[in-house]
């Protein structure tokens, strides 16, 4: 890679505090590198979240956010490196299995079935984690699912839906959550929401990589950062530093 | 009126052949994303396995209702892994030119053994014969294929609605690589699916075989009414599949009573109509980019 010294140092500094302090990383990605045909999206990106973590992937549209998910889902194939979930090497397993494994992915479309039902939609998914939160408690937390139980998936409002993409992966039991933009197009209420939403997952030592451009919204959920440009991590912030560089961040966004 | 009644009543009993064939082609193309042109053959080797049980093994239609679907379960279980399951990483196209070749091997064989002037058969004790309703006379078979038709694609309706194999049916007909992601092994129910789809041809064939001339050719017309009918219902909707298999056979049986000599075309008017105004068919989804 070819990073300013300083970028380097700063990445190495945070990256060696927090690896000590969390001894286990839930999800470790090394060297990843990923492919569409020639055009290389993705370029030796080294990314970990621990258990209870929250870290965001900023970045800018089409700096390669989405791939990186849907690499370590296994959905795309065309990738080199490594990724481990536990410990465990993820590379020969198919999407299926990294999900029973533990693997939650909330996809950017939020993929609500329109031929479910609501309560369909959340029952989908096996049970893959003792720690899996039971019906009840899903419709305790988000009470508007209860009531819509039986209305088809795509009949709820955007929102709702995002809900519903959530809840799904919590019902399932997922030790890391994939979200995908979960704040894009909604309203601010919303969204504060869905940072609770967050929070709560947070609190029960579910590991979290977000996918964010809300970069106000990233730095009240999230402990880390890492901003990715060009297929490649080129910054890697604590949320501290995270919140005072917001304004260049911002611009370097183009937001 | 009489006439039309009994019109009305063919309609539906062919109209079922058809809603019961198109479930099955529904089913294969939403889990597997393949257009099955065997499936006319399907229905003619249903209707010729029937007719070779009675002929040769004096197995009546009751036992082939229940023995044949069976059979033709086992013929899609290894026409899946034996043939389609090897190109369906591939273009789509090239599993519709596989299931097309083994229509040809299929219809050959079948002319080769049974020769092509037709098996007879004959309509099962206890359904010859008429019924007056009022004053008019109704066909009893007809009346039990339509019913029987009707009973079978709403038991099939409440598998996929009411069981989680359905559910899991309905989630990999929608969204295969989601359903994937979210921890369903969509690969284990594809052979099983496959083999429905069959089953479910098979079974219009034995319902068709007290009705209908049995020949190696039987299947070639059929399977282009079934396009028309999986077009005009909507490609992948199983409920569409359903009701526009009756839809076409009312058509097609008022375009025989009213229009002889207009009524194939009519049905493919019919088509044009539909997707003139509604392009993804009367209940099929909208594509989403
Ligand atoms: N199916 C595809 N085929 C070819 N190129 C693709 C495909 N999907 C994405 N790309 C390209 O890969 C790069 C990374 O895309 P990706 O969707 O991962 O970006 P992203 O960071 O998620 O962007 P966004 O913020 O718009 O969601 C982009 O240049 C995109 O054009
Ligand atoms: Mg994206």
């Amino acid at each position: 890679m070819s990073d300013s010294t300083s970028t380097t140092s700063s990445v190495d500094a945070i990256a060696g505090s927090i690896a000590t302090e969390a001894r286990s990383r839930m999800l470790e990605v090394s060297g990843l590198s990923a492919w569409y045909g020639e055009a290389r999206v993705l370029d030796d990106v080294s990314i970990d979240v621990a258990p209870g973590e929250v870290v965001t992937l900023v970045g800018r549209n089409g700096a390669g956010k989405t791939t990186l998910l849907r690499s370590v889902m296994g959905l795309h194939r065309q990738t080199e490196g490594t990724i481990t979930l536990d410990g465990a090497d993820l590379a020969k397993r198919s999407p299926d299995a990294r999900a029973r494994a533990g693997v939650g992915w909330v996809p950017d479309d939020r993929g609500i079935y329109s031929s479910l039902t609501v309560a369909e939609n959340l029952l989908l998914p096996p049970v893959v984690h003792a720690d899996a939160w039971p019906l009840e408690k899903v419709y305790e937390f988000f009470p508007v699912l209860h009531e819509r139980r039986e209305f088809p998936g795509t009949k709820l409002s955007g929102g709702e839906q995002q809900m519903l993409a959530m809840a799904r992966v919590l019902r399932m039991g997922s030790r890391l959550l994939l979200l995908d933009e979960p704040s894009e197009g909604l309203a601010p209420v919303i969204v504060q929401r869905i940072g609770e939403i967050i929070r709560e997952i947070k609190s029960h030592g579910v590991a979290v990589l977000l996918v964010e451009q809300n970069v106000k919204f990233a730095s009240t959920v999230a402990d880390r950062h890492y901003l990715l440009a060009q297929g490649k991590v080129v910054e890697h912030l604590g949320n501290d530093d995270f919140r005072a560089r917001e304004g260049e961040l911002l611009t370097y966004l183009g937001m | 009126m009489s006439e039309f009644i009994q019109y009305t009543l063919q309609g539906l009993a062919a109209g079922g052949f058809y809603a019961l064939s198109a479930l099955g082609l529904a089913v294969i193309f939403g889990v597997l994303g393949v257009v099955n042109f065997s499936h006319g053959a399907c229905y003619m080797l249903g209707a010729v396995i029937s007719a070779v049980l009675l002929g040769e093994l004096h197995v009546g239609f009751w036992v082939a209702l229940v023995v044949v679907p069976i059979l033709m379960f086992a013929f899609g279980v290894l026409m899946e892994r034996l043939l389609v399951r090897w190109l369906l990483a591939l273009d789509p196209l090239y599993n519709f030119l596989l299931t097309f070749g083994l229509t040809l091997v299929l219809v050959e064989a079948v002319k080769q053994r049974y020769g092509v002037s037709g098996l007879p058969y004959e309509v099962p004790a206890g359904l010859g014969g008429q019924v007056t309703v009022g004053s008019v006379n109704l066909s009893t078979y007809a009346i039990f294929a339509c019913l029987f038709s009707v009973v079978v694609c709403v038991a099939v309706g409440l598998l996929l609605t009411k069981t989680r194999i359905g559910m899991i049916v309905r989630a990999s007909t929608e969204a295969p690589e989601r359903t994937r992601a979210l921890g369903i092994n969509v690969g284990r129910w594809v052979t099983p699916v496959f083999g429905f789809g069959i089953a479910l041809a098979g079974l219009a064939g034995v319902l068709a075989a007290p009705t209908r001339a049995i020949t190696a050719e039987m299947g070639s017309n059929f399977i282009i009414i079934l396009f028309a009918v999986v077009v005009i219902g909507g490609l992948g909707s199983i409920l569409g599949a359903v009701v526009a298999g009756f839809l076409v056979g009312l058509v097609e049986a008022y375009g025989i009573a009213y229009a002889p000599t207009y009524a194939q075309i009519v049905i493919f008017v019919l088509m044009a109509l539909v997707v003139l105004v509604r392009p993804s068919g009367l209940f099929g989804r909208e594509e989403v980019a």
